[in-house]
């Protein structure tokens, strides 16, 4: 290590292969890769689930597991080949020079070991520290991440500590070393987007301050945004574009790169005038790759004889920051040509009423204490609910975990009763009316889109018999002929090929089958769907086209879509009004344009703050919620977000910390759950601001 | 904890009563009292003097009302015959019906008398599972360690050589129930006309006919080498075999857990990965199973106690059944049932404890 | 006529095996041929283990099938003078040899294990069937309502899963016993869970078209209770359904034995299924409970059961040896495995063959049923 000069780079891939053995063939999962990262930098690999970028980090780490190997290239750390290394060699760089952080910061934590062993674990390997000075580090660390009390830390369980908290362990144990380099896995994706803020925050600063280079991989332009200097955009094992954040996103050079912007949705984008341009197609199996350029078949100025005619190699663009794209008609392609406009269409009238809650409460008995033992606890999942929907209207309703937004659906769905209140479907109440008791008609009209698509279809059935068994329970059609025809008319109408009627689930990508279940939901003629973050768990590529499917639907059946999501771009997108929700409570309920712009409520305004904005022209204030969610079970009297309020003082006495605040209701409806006063909602500044152009 | 604790006594106690009066009623059905009645009268009574035995001898009535009577919480009976002689059940022996206690059920520590072995219940049960007990703590000796290094072996590296090696003698034995291994164990170690000891005999390496001996009715008395493993190593080579299965499963889990990945990517060593990472975690699931393998381990000894002829519990159960030893059958179903539980209720309480998971929620 | 050398008996027993050898070459060659169409089945191949465990359990498969055919004497035939007859005795007059010599009754031991794979392969698989009907049956209720229903059940599945295997037989298979009924009682209550079972499937996916519900159900139940009424009473006026009460007391409670570890897997599994979203989707368009157990959840826990299913078979002829083993319930003439080794182990160390052979028949079926089922379950977690 002695021979290594820090203007050298740190990181050197050069031509990386990796392939997965399997019993039946070699499955290639990296191809070609090359980047460099020289130090003090963070470089960003993203892309799209399956294409490759953390299997690159594991070939780093060298942790490629039995069926993994490296067929050829280099990875160069200090300028020495890792790919050479023995395993005790590795073991020495590990953890001391190249750390690394994960998704699940539950998973990644020894259940059964205590946090300050397990950090301690680490100088004391590298370093041969005992371990009270080990400790004493460890100590240090924690309150560098950032953690209250951690003296109490050390001395905790994983389990005993909130999915933030684990993350800043993890994250706290990844510096233990002091490492050169660190790897960032996806760090803050199972988070909620106000405490990912705060965890991408302190990643930034540590960078800063320990002066660490940083590989940071993602699937959110935005965080890269955040977070990175250059980037690397990967599709399907292959790096297609790479060079500086900035250039990059204002500069592209390389179609995918290009399609993947117009496909998320960014400020300015609408459902009605200027709509989200999906991807065309699927992404490629591993062992069914095109030949010449992976995304030539999606791809809107494919040349046929030229991007299929053999392997593409990375092209630098002249005159930019080690800028280098992986298309060989880059030249040719005006960049600033506008996107050819989709299908524009007309924003439809507000129909008449059809769903109406008021005051409607959900109180779970919970036993506390994991035995079974001790008295029974209310958790107040949701507490006083009142809004209505429209007909043709999309109420989306937001919020981060714990937020009640799940129950609520059940409620409505009837598989819930309520505790009190009522909801009034069409002309029917329907608050104490469970699933059972319901009438057909009722039921067909009201139905569910839901969230996780590996799970929204029941794996041992064709996707033809569960679509027919929706028919034959809502009473459709007069035959089993009468009903084959019907479904296969609602395979067309979510733009899926007849044949996919005899296939099962597990042979449909996670886009698939988010449409099967929107034809499932849509065979009774549904009037109300509640969509429960029906696109969260797809990659932003194909989130365009559901999304997109699901208003195409609703505009010709007029359909009220209640659109549950954390993703405040998507709501943004595509709701007319929206609905704010904090720890069973409906916080803020308005109009999208009233609840994106100022007055807000607090916590809309630090979830806003908090969504990373893939738009080089956007400015937002910084606002960084202290401390975690509070536990549903367990929450802060008053105001339900008064302990992370940043507004709280503005308030005289302590009304927050005793009184529930009163809905206020603001010009054009807007309501907003708040103790602050009228003037000091209206002297609230926008949070997201767009640099003119 | 305590009300945890609490909550599974309570659940232990009435599962345990339960139990016990099925046994009850099982063994007291109609036709065992009257085998028990000719055996104990005479073989050619009538029906008449079989039914007035029973009533006579306090088997009538309700059988809850005699359960109550056995378990001690309903006065025992007494009855007075024609010549003014009073009977009852704690009249025995020199007490007299006058100072006769009201209650004598096993909770006063009256068993009742074995009709077999012609001595209180409570002795024989008690010498019995004392040699049981020998028995037993060997084949834990042999078992719990030889089972958990094949198992984290074999768990450590997913196929592996190792592993596949290791993995198929586990799957071997737990095809071979005691029955099976007890009879392939003594022909090839214990029989004089075949197996290895003619061969060692005709070398002159063994001075007896055989290298072990083929019961263990001598073990009684003392304990050696050569007339207690045959029958040990029966009975520890089926539960090896499961317990191994269970512990590389839950070392294979283990081992896939983010957590390892953790630590090996942190530079810990391999060992030091196994001995301090997985190993905790890995072991708490066998716990549970081995101390769950109790039920199975009572069947190895009954079965092994028959085939090696040893005079243990399990031994005694199968004499008490065959001979329509009612009292003696009660309480050695008792004690099982009781052995059961509360080898149920520390591998709950441990798996609490192991677990910080949950011990601490 | 000369005894036969170890080699010679093998190759005579060889050729005697001749179906079965027929047999198992037709099945693997079929399967190989067409592995990549037929599911779980056909990757069964891909695993040396697995196909291991399947070809040792198809051989005694087709040995019970064809044991008509292979054996050399009826096994329960006594033949003067071959009273322990060792292995390869020839018997006089006939130029037929005792292959596997003779037992204690001078009963040919190769004729025995032969007939033994028959009355085992019959009886484990059915009673195995029988206790997942009532594992099944009583499990996914358990498991998806939760509450007090499953409070109580379980309580009853630990209260037999406590009772130590072997008492349990000593108290439940007794001639006694069988005079009072209890064995009948079992048998009415148990074998009425299949029926139930059957009938509830058919209903809950047909209620919506009521012509062919009621086609479906009626034949089941029709079916069902006919063969219920024979083996649980002796009550079929025709005589097909019927069942020795020594065997339904053996059958009735071996299905005891195992159903409540039935239940507790299927519960287990039912809890951690509940929660998908598939199953949220059938609640949400109204179907019924029994519906979304039984063909929203149960064939999704089709790969843990199926894998339980072959372990438990292999599980059950272990206990039924035991039962042999102790002589309780089967009759004395029965060539069942387990009475043989119980039979053969009074002379063990004198004449071992006619234990070891039965032990080995039993241990190699058991050991390719847990093969089989390790095969399964390695091959139903790829992809």
């Amino acid at each position: 290590m002695t021979d290594w000069d820090p203007s050298k780079p740190i990181l050197e891939i050069e031509n990386l292969s990796i392939s997965f053995f399997t019993r039946a063939r070699e499955i290639p999962a990296v191809m070609d890769f090359s980047c460099t990262v020289m130090p003090g930098e963070s470089m960003g690999l993203v892309g799209e689930s399956g294409c490759g970028k953390s299997t690159v980090a594991l070939a780093v780490m060298r942790d490629l597991g039995k069926n993994g190997r490296i067929v050829s290239g280099s990875i160069r750390f200090k300028g020495r080949d890792l790919t050479h290394m023995t395993e005790e060699e590795l073991r020495h760089i590990r953890g001391s020079e190249i750390a690394m952080i994960y998704q699940e910061p539950m998973a990644s934590l020894n259940p059964a070991m205590r946090v300050g062993d397990q950090l301690a674990e680490v100088p004391m390997i590298h370093q041969g520290m005992n371990r009270a000075d080990a400790l004493k580090l460890a100590r240090q660390i924690i309150a560098d991440v950032r953690l209250p009390d951690p003296d109490r830390i050390l001395r905790a369980y994983p389990h005993q500590l909130s999915g933030g908290q684990q993350q800043r362990i993890v994250i706290a144990m990844a510096l233990m070393a002091k490492p050169a380099l660190l790897i960032l896995d996806e760090p803050t994706t199972a988070l909620d987007v106000t405490v990912e803020a705060g965890i991408v925050d302190l990643v930034k600063d540590l960078g800063t301050k320990y002066g660490t280079s940083m590989l940071f991989i993602s699937h959110n332009l935005g965080l890269i945004l955040d977070v990175c200097d250059r980037l690397c955009v990967m599709y399907s094992g292959e790096a297609v574009e790479t060079g500086n954040v900035i250039e990059v996103f204002d500069k592209m050079r390389h179609p995918y790169t290009q399609a993947l912007f117009r496909s998320i949705p960014l400020p300015g984008a609408d459902k009605n005038s200027s709509p989200l341009i999906a991807i065309p197609g699927n992404f490629p199996l591993p062992h069914e790759r095109p030949k010449g350029c992976n995304f030539g078949p999606r791809c809107d100025y494919f040349r046929d004889g030229l991007c299929n005619a053999g392997d593409i190699p990375m092209a630098p663009v002249p005159d930019h920051d080690r800028h280098a794209t992986r298309c060989l008609r880059w030249k040719d392609i005006d960049w600033d040509a506008p996107p050819k406009v989709g299908k524009v269409t007309e924003k439809l009238p507000r129909g008449r009423l059809v769903l109406k809650m008021e005051d409607l409460k959900k109180y779970y008995a919970v036993s506390a204490g994991a035995f079974g033992g001790g008295a029974e606890k209310v958790v107040k999942a949701n507490e006083s609910l009142s809004f209505e929907a429209h007909e043709n209207e999309t109420l989306a309703i937001v919020g981060e975990s714990g937020c009640g937004k799940s129950t609520f659906a059940k409620v409505l769905m009837g598989l819930e009763t309520a505790t009190s209140g009522s909801i009034m479907l069409f002309d029917e109440n329907v608050q104490d009316t469970p699933i059972q008791a319901r009438n057909t008609d009722t039921v067909s009209k009201l139905q569910m889109v839901f969230q996780n698509p590996f799970d929204t279809l029941n794996p041992s059935m064709t996707v033809g018999r569960q679509i027919i068994r929706a028919l034959e329970i809502f009473q459709k059609g007069t035959s089993d002929a009468d009903r084959s025809d019907m479904m296969l008319n609602l395979l067309d109408m979510v733009k899926l090929p007849r044949a996919f009627a005899e296939r099962m689930p597990r042979q449909l990508s996670g886009g698939q089958k988010q449409r099967v279940g929107i034809a499932r939901a849509f065979a009774g003629g549904a009037k109300v769907v509640v969509a429960d973050e029906p696109v969260s768990a797809l990659d932003v590529s194909v989130q365009a086209a559901v999304t997109d499917l699901l208003m195409d639907i609703q505009r010709e059946n007029h359909t009220t879509l209640l659109f549950i999501s954390h993703d405040l771009s998507i709501v943004r997108y595509l709701s007319d009004r929206v609905m704010v929700m904090y720890l069973g409570h409906v916080v803020e309920l308005g109009t999208t344009d009233q609840v994106f712009a100022p007055p807000y409520h607090p916590y809309t305004e630090a979830l806003l703050s908090a969504v990373p904005i893939a738009d080089t022209r956007v400015k937002k204030r910084r606002i960084v919620l202290e401390g975690d969610i509070p536990s549903a079970m367990n929450p802060p009297p008053g105001c339900p977000f008064q302990t992370r309020c940043r507004w709280k003082p503005k308030v005289p006495g302590n009304l927050c910390d005793t009184v529930l605040p009163p809905v206020q209701v603001l010009a054009g409806g807007h309501q907003i759950k708040c103790h602050l006063s009228r003037e000091e909602l209206a002297g609230m500044e926008p949070v997201i601001s767009i640099a003119a152009d | 904890m305590l009300p945890f604790l609490l909550r599974r006594v309570g659940v232990m106690i009435l599962t345990a009563l339960t139990l016990s009066f099925v046994v009850f009623s099982l063994t007291n059905l109609a036709p065992n009292l009257e085998k028990l009645a000719r055996t104990e009268g005479s073989v050619r009574m009538s029906d008449e003097a079989v039914d007035s035995w029973i009533i006579n001898n306090g088997h009538g009535g309700l059988m809850i009302t005699r359960y109550g009577q056995w378990l001690g919480v309903v006065p025992g009976w007494t009855r007075t015959d024609d010549k003014g002689v009073t009977r009852g059940r704690c009249i025995q022996g020199a007490v007299t019906a006058e100072d006769a206690p009201r209650f004598c059920g096993i909770l006063q520590g009256d068993w009742g008398t074995s009709t077999v072995f012609r001595e209180p219940v409570a002795k024989t049960v008690t010498d019995k599972l004392a040699s049981t007990g020998w028995l037993m703590l060997w084949v834990m000796l042999v078992m719990v360690p030889v089972s958990l290094i094949i198992g984290v072996m074999s768990g450590m590296r997913e196929g592996s050589r190792t592993d596949r090696v290791l993995s198929t003698f586990a799957i071997a034995t737990t095809a071979t129930p005691e029955y099976v291994s007890g009879v392939i164990l003594v022909v090839i170690f214990a029989s004089a006309t075949t197996g290895i000891s003619p061969i060692l005999a005709e070398w002159g390496w063994i001075s007896g006919r055989t290298l072990f001996l083929g019961t263990a009715t001598s073990a009684i008395d003392q304990i050696t080498f050569w007339n207690f493993a045959l029958p040990v190593m029966t009975i520890a080579l089926y539960g090896i075999g499961y317990i191994a299965r269970m512990t590389r499963a839950s070392m294979t889990e283990v081992m896939t857990q983010q957590y390892i990945r953790t630590a090996r990517l942190k530079g810990v060593a391999f060992h030091q990965v196994i001995v301090k990472h997985a190993l905790r975690n890995a072991l708490i699931a066998p716990f549970t199973v081995i101390m769950l393998q109790f039920p199975w381990l009572l069947n190895g000894v009954v079965i092994v106690e028959t085939l090696f002829n040893y005079k243990g519990f399990g031994w005694t159960l199968v004499q008490a059944a065959g001979n329509n030893d009612i009292q003696l059958l009660l309480a050695c179903s008792v004690v099982a049932v009781f052995v059961v539980l509360v080898t149920q209720l520390i591998s709950d309480v441990g798996y609490v404890f192991l677990n910080p998971r949950i011990r601490l929620s | 006529m000369e005894p036969l050398s170890w080699p010679m008996i093998f190759a005579k027993m060889a050729v005697q095996f001749w179906p079965v050898w027929a047999a198992l070459v037709a099945t693997v060659v079929l399967s190989l041929q067409f592995r990549r169409r037929l599911g779980l089945y056909g990757k069964l191949f891909d695993s040396t283990v697995g196909m291991t465990g399947f070809v040792i359990v198809m051989f005694w498969v087709f040995t019970a099938i064809f044991a008509d055919m292979i054996i050399t004497y009826d096994p329960i035939a006594q033949l003067s003078g071959l009273k322990n007859a060792l292995p390869g005795t020839p018997v006089e007059g006939t130029g037929q040899w005792y292959l596997l010599g003779g037992d204690h009754l001078a009963r040919d031991v190769f004729s025995r294990v032969v007939m033994g794979a028959r009355r085992v392969l019959t009886i484990a698989p059915a009673a195995t069937v029988i206790a997942f009907m009532v594992g099944i049956t009583l499990g996914l209720p358990a498991g998806y309502f939760g509450g007090r229903l499953d409070t109580g059940l379980s309580f009853i599945a630990n209260l037999v899963l406590a009772f130590p295997v072997i008492l349990l037989f000593y108290l439940l298979v007794t001639p006694e016993i069988r005079s009072t009924g209890v064995p009948i009682a079992l048998a009415a209550v148990l074998f009425l869970f299949p029926v139930i079972f059957v009938s509830v499937l058919l209903n809950s996916r047909f209620f919506t078209t009521p012509a062919k519900r009621n086609l479906y159900v009626g034949v089941s139940l029709a079916i069902g209770l006919w063969a219920y009424s024979g083996l649980a009473f002796n009550a079929d006026p025709t005589g097909i359904w019927s069942m020795d009460p020594n065997l339904l007391n053996v059958f009735v409670s071996v299905v005891f034995v195992n159903a409540p570890t039935v239940f507790r897997i299927v519960r287990g599994i039912v809890m951690d299924l509940k929660s998908r979203d598939y199953v949220a989707a059938g609640q949400t368009r109204g179907e019924g409970a029994w519906y979304i157990m039984l063909w929203e959840i149960l064939p999704n826990a089709r790969g843990p059961l199926i894998v339980d299913f072959c372990l438990r078979i292999g599980y059950t002829t272990i206990l039924l040896g035991t039962l042999g083993f102790f002589g309780l319930g089967v009759s004395p003439e029965s060539p069942d495995w387990g009475s043989t080794i119980d039979d053969g182990r009074r002379l063990l160390s004198i004449y071992p063959h006619p234990a070891v052979v039965p032990a080995l028949a039993l241990m190699s079926l058991v050991l390719g049923l847990n093969l089989l089922a390790d095969g399964l379950r390695e091959e139903s977690m790829r992809d």
